[in-house]
């Protein structure tokens, strides 16, 4: 057998040995056998300069060849074992996955009243409108007088009023009585953000509201949001437009609205308005023919109280320039409470202050 | 306002079911509470019948066995009515009857008799009061009419929801005038038409009434009426006054009752004999004065009550309640009737003093008109003489000093659509305002109208004539939806509403629950918080009229309310309560913090108390759950310190707590809160005896003024730093330091001495053990020393580093080892 087939032998058994080598000391172990100073190939290698001149090349080439193949061969299999071998090794520490998380960090919740507040805010901020807010304890003045409820008008009884005693300020003789209660509802500011600013004035007032009254479906305190739209213009059809753009965002983009004539002191003319039923569509019954518990198989949802501003209210702030010869307006109240409750599905309004955190805890 | 059908269909016959109108009435302003179906729900076996004879029953003392003849023959009936008698006209419920409580009248055998069907009494039939009695009808009605033709058994009431502006709608009249506008039905003439009380003087004979204050009595009006035969009233006025929600009383006081209904307008009868000289004196109350009203409750009458007087003393509380002392009773021969016009701020006022309002006072404090006054005078009159068979004296007394002229307006041409945004047809402002009673004709401008006396004080403007035609323009189908246009459109939230949000959202993160507690709270709760006497937050301003004591000041912190939902949630058995609660205080007034926060709210006066938001927050019982891999952690002072810590890292702001005590607080484990050198607030464990008042075991709680968070926050307006290009150097540092001193003066006397280099101090070990000399602590912290421009070595720190131990020296620390 000439050189050049045993080294062609040795590439073929040393390639088997690496393929058959199943763990990294055994591929160790064929290294040292095809290319330690032992090895067979190694002992061809050191003999080259014994041979004869015409073989040196063709024997020397070939040898190198083989051993920088197997060198290769060993490497490559070599990462291999050590990948299956990290594998088992991670697959030997693996941990149960279905444990609960730890540290706990528990989860908090924000009030409905909150939650429902501030998606209302968003949608009317989205319609251009800012948010202020107003005193609590209010003077007759800003709850009543100017707003067109003149001292000893029936409207006052409209309302169960609070009263604080006694009287922590007072103001001037023609301004009404000079009593401080608890304001029976947002609409208090509409005569404060206009003294405050001129026209054109786009606001809304969120905030805590107190009447005297306490059921199932009144509560001595509550919350409201007062829209006020003034600027040149400005018409019954834009009121329609602009409550009808709020509650198909809150209630869903198939809403209706409905506006029924009404009375408040402050605006002329003066609406009720309605949402045509979110869960019947109106129809005031359900998809099986069962009638639409939630509003009462009407279809309209009663939500809140709006019309134009009476020019009387106007005339109590035209020192703030506004004229209603040259701009009129809108202005709408409703409560926040009935809307988490209607959409939220709450029965009892006396739960929104009851704070139970079995019931919080629901609304995240 | 309880509208019967039948009486409404007198002046206007819709033609529409009750349902229908009671829709159309609630798209035009006037809601409908309900639809009642008062009376008989089945009128059908319900019959006129004849008694023919009636016989004692054989078994039973108080029974007579009655033969009816009910029209188709003669039937049996057992009665026990003492006043049935034969050959009265009576109503007969035969069997299959439903009467309006369920009873169904079938064929019983009543002690041995047979009897089929009952015969029924006013009250049984929901036609008058109960008696005795059985209704004996009037006349001669045919048997087996149905009994539905000769009384109104079978009656639809409309409860109205009338607003109060609407006066007119008081009245059934005024209510079949808004049918007829809505619904274009014809309508019937008024029945007060035609009427003339006579001028010869007969009436000022008798009567002479005198007003001292034209300002409380705008008009008074009286007539009298002799021979007047005292009686109960026929069924037909019984039942509308049953319908409408009275009582029927004799025929003298149903008549003005029923005037009084029917127009809007209220009466008061006078039995004449019983006031002396028939003089009547209008006057305020003087100190002391009462009287008997006819409910029959002796009054003390508050100084200035409008009064009618006679000779003797008060008669009658002016538009609120009449008098016992001349009241019409079964002894009444003449009749002195008042229409008057009072002053409605006065009525309202009066009758919240006395605490006493009547059908009467709700009517006359909305302010009536004082051609009202003849309205009724016309009605009652009438009535008087075919009711109670009274001749009318001629000629009625009249004080009637101010006279307004009629009140005319113009609607513009254009100013309905400048309003509504809609357009409607001149031709349709025309027809709403006449079907209204408005007698409009063309102007030049536009429309000129007349106000109806029933709307003299509710529409006194061009708007609202704009009103009266929107409402009945079907503004629902036709108001087209548009947004405004224009300027003034730039929504947002402010910056320190966008800072309240963060601050809760913070909280929320931190695993709180949100509260929304009682704006009100006791005087024992403030009590309960050991607060000294110039605390202002124990000076809680005080409710007048509250519902009850636990709701009768105004919370001064929001404390109290944190502690009162705790309590209750612990009570239902919830283990850990972690809530905030973002709201407001109220304090006594004189100053107010920035912005809306902060209570400086718009507007030309200020707000009467000082109401800043707060944001407070309070945890008992586990603070973080343990699980399966960590332990829990109670709720403490240093688990809610970084809460607080985290909410206003959140603001990008450090808060720092100083010692300092409230009276509610633990006095060793508490702090007051300050950002930037400013006091925000407290944050502590609950003094023991507060959280007992308040049956809370233990709880941590921070409350602090978001104003001055938000002010101080840079949220929006960091500003970039370089980052650094070299390389910082670490240095430990372990101190041993007497116990007393506060980590918070180690801590920056080191950032002091530590110089510009010294880029951060923080604390990462504190060690008290028994190894340790007694009185100190080991308190480690790490020190980062930078350049901004070059790489430090060792000896460009050591300067600093010996400042450093050197400052630690005074204050009584040393090196540890």
């Amino acid at each position: 057998m000439g050189m050049i087939e045993r080294i062609e032998e040795i590439s073929e058994s040393a390639q088997e040995a690496v393929a058959s080598a199943d763990d990294l000391s055994s591929l160790e172990a064929v290294r040292v056998q095809f290319l330690g100073r032992k090895a067979e190939l190694t002992g061809i290698l050191r003999g080259i300069a014994e041979l004869e001149a015409d073989q040196r090349g063709k024997v020397g080439g070939l040898a190198n060849e083989v051993r920088q193949q197997t060198e290769e061969l060993i490497s490559s299999r070599s990462a291999e074992l050590e990948a299956a071998e990290l594998e088992l090794s991670l697959v030997a520490d693996s941990i149960d996955v279905t444990l609960p998380g730890s540290p706990a960090a528990p989860v908090g919740h924000l009030h409905p009243v909150t939650r429902t507040r501030r998606m209302i805010e968003d949608v009317m901020v989205g319609l251009g409108y800012r948010v202020v807010e107003g005193p609590e304890v209010e003077l007759d003045y800003y709850n009543f007088t100017a707003l067109n409820h003149p001292p000893d008008h029936p409207a006052r009884m409209l309302q169960d009023t609070f009263y604080i005693e006694p009287s922590p300020a007072t103001t001037g003789g023609d301004r009404g009585p000079r009593d401080v209660l608890l304001r029976t509802h947002t609409s208090p500011m509409q005569v404060r953000a206009m003294e405050a600013s001129p026209p054109p004035l786009f606001i809304i007032v969120p905030g805590k509201t107190y009447r005297r009254d306490s059921d199932a479906t009144h509560s001595p305190m509550f919350h409201q949001v007062e829209g006020l739209a003034v600027g040149e213009g400005v018409t019954l059809a834009d009121l329609k437009g602009t409550l009808l753009a709020m509650l198909r965002e809150i209630f869903g983009p198939d809403r209706e609205i409905r506006m029924r004539p009404h009375f408040f002191p402050f605006t002329e003319p003066s609406v009720e308005f309605d949402v045509s039923c979110f869960r019947c569509g109106g129809s005031g019954s359900l998809d099986g023919g069962d009638r639409c518990g939630l509003c009462k198989a009407i279809g309209w949802i009663e939500l809140g109280g709006a019309g134009m501003v009476d020019p009387n209210v106007f005339s109590f702030v035209s020192d703030a320039g506004y004229d209603p010869d040259l701009v009129s307006g809108f202005a709408f109240g409703f409560g926040i409470e009935r809307i988490a409750m209607l959409r939220h599905g709450i029965g009892d309004l006396r739960l929104m202050f009851d704070n139970d955190l079995r019931m919080l805890e629901q609304f995240s | 306002m309880k509208v019967p059908w039948s009486w409404l269909s007198e002046y206007c016959d819709t033609g529409l079911e009750p349902a229908d109108l009671a829709e159309r009435m609630a798209m035009t302003g006037t809601e409908v509470e309900r639809v009642v179906e008062a009376g008989i729900a089945d009128a059908g076996p319900f019959v006129v019948g004849r008694v023919v004879s009636v016989e004692p029953h054989p078994n039973a003392d108080r029974l007579r066995v009655c033969q009816v003849d009910d029209g188709t023959g003669t039937r049996t009936i057992v009665c026990g009515a003492p006043n049935v008698d034969a050959g009265q006209a009576v109503i007969v419920a035969l069997p299959g009857a439903i009467m309006p409580g369920g009873m169904e009248i079938g064929e019983t055998e009543l002690r041995g008799v047979l009897s089929s069907g009952m015969i029924c009494g006013p009250d049984e039939i929901g036609v008058g009061e109960r008696t005795e009695g059985i209704l004996v009808l009037d006349g001669d009605p045919t048997p087996g009419t149905p009994a539905s033709e000769v009384v109104p058994i079978e009656e639809v009431v409309l409860e109205l929801e009338v607003t109060p502006n609407r006066t007119d709608c008081f009245g059934i009249y005024g209510v079949a005038r808004e049918a007829h506008a809505i619904t274009g039905a014809s309508l019937a003439g008024e029945p007060w038409s035609d009427w003339d009380p006579g001028t010869d003087d007969e009436c000022s004979d008798v009567v002479s009434v005198s007003v001292e204050d034209p300002a409380d009595c705008l008009r008074f009006t009286a007539r009298v009426f002799t021979g007047v035969q005292i009686g109960d009233s026929p069924a037909w006025l019984q039942a509308r006054l049953i319908a409408s929600g009275q009582r029927p009383i004799n025929n003298v006081v149903d008549i003005t009752n029923y005037v009084m209904l029917l127009t809007g307008q209220p009466l008061h009868a006078f039995d004449l004999d019983l006031v002396p000289g028939g003089e009547l004196v209008v006057r305020r109350s003087r100190p002391g004065e009462g009287m008997t009203t006819l409910d029959g409750i002796e009054r003390d009458l508050p100084e200035g009550t409008v009064l009618v007087c006679d000779g003797n003393g008060p008669a009658a509380i002016a538009g609120i309640m009449g008098g016992s002392v001349s009241e019409v009773g079964s002894t009444t021969g003449s009749v002195l009737l008042e229409v008057a016009t009072w002053d409605g701020p006065g009525i309202l006022r009066t009758s919240r003093e006395l605490g006493l309002r009547s059908e009467a006072s709700s009517r006359f404090e909305k302010q009536l008109h004082p051609a009202l006054c003849d309205r009724a005078q016309a009605v009652a009159a009438r009535l008087m003489v075919e009711v109670c068979g009274a001749t009318e004296v001629p000629g009625m007394v009249d004080v009637f000093e101010h006279r307004d002229p009629e009140r005319t307006l113009e609607l513009r041409s254009g100013s309905v659509e400048r309003v509504l945004g809609m357009d409607v047809p001149v031709e349709e402002q025309l027809e709403a305002l006449d079907r209204l009673g408005f007698s409009p004709r063309p102007s030049p401008d536009g429309i000129e109208v007349t106000v109806p006396p029933d709307r003299h004080f509710d529409v006194t403007r061009e708007i609202d004539l704009v009103e009266e035609v929107a409402r009945i323009s079907d503004l629902d189908t036709n108001l087209p939806a548009t947004l405004p246009s224009g300027e003034g459109h730039t929504g947002g939230l402010s910056r320190e509403q966008q800072a309240q949000r963060r601050t809760e959202d913070a909280m929320r993160e931190s695993g709180f629950d949100e509260v929304v507690g009682w704006s009100f709270t006791s005087p024992d709760r403030i009590g309960a918080l050991r607060l000294g006497e110039s605390d202002q937050r124990s000076h809680a301003t005080a409710i007048s009229n509250p519902l009850s004591e636990e709701q009768s000041v105004m919370r001064t912190t929001v404390l109290i309310s944190l502690l009162e939902i705790a309590s209750r949630n612990l009570a239902r058995g919830i283990g850990s309560v972690r809530i905030f609660e973002s709201g407001r205080v109220y304090l006594p007034g004189g100053r107010t913090g920035e912005g809306l926060l902060g209570g400086a709210f718009p507007g030309g006066d200020p707000a009467p108390l000082y109401e800043p938001q707060v944001l407070g927050a309070l945890a008992t019982g586990e603070f973080r759950p343990g699980t399966w891999a960590s332990p829990s952690i109670e709720a403490g002072f240093f688990p809610m310190k970084g809460v607080l810590e985290h909410l206003a890292g959140d603001l990008g702001l450090s808060v720092d707590v100083i010692p300092g005590a409230e009276p509610f607080l633990h006095p060793g484990r508490s702090g007051q809160v300050t950002v930037e050198g400013t006091g925000i607030g407290w944050i502590g464990e609950i003094h023991p005896l507060v959280a007992r008042a308040f049956e809370v075991p233990s709880a941590v709680a921070f409350e602090i003024r978001l104003a001055d968070l938000a002010s101080a926050s840079s949220v929006g307006d960091e500003v970039f730093r370089e980052i650094p290009a070299h390389p910082a150097v670490e240095r430990d540092i372990a101190i041993l330091m007497p116990e007393e001193v506060a980590v918070s003066a180690v801590a920056s006397a080191i950032g002091e001495a530590g110089g510009d280099l010294l880029e951060d101090v923080a604390l990462f070990d504190v060690y008290a053990g028994e190894e340790l000399p007694d009185g100190r602590r080991s308190l480690a912290f790490r020190l980062r020393f930078r350049a901004v421009d070059r790489t430090l070595a060792e000896e460009d720190v050591k300067p600093a580093w010996d400042a450093i131990v050197a400052s630690i020296g005074s204050l009584k620390g040393e090196l540890r080892g």
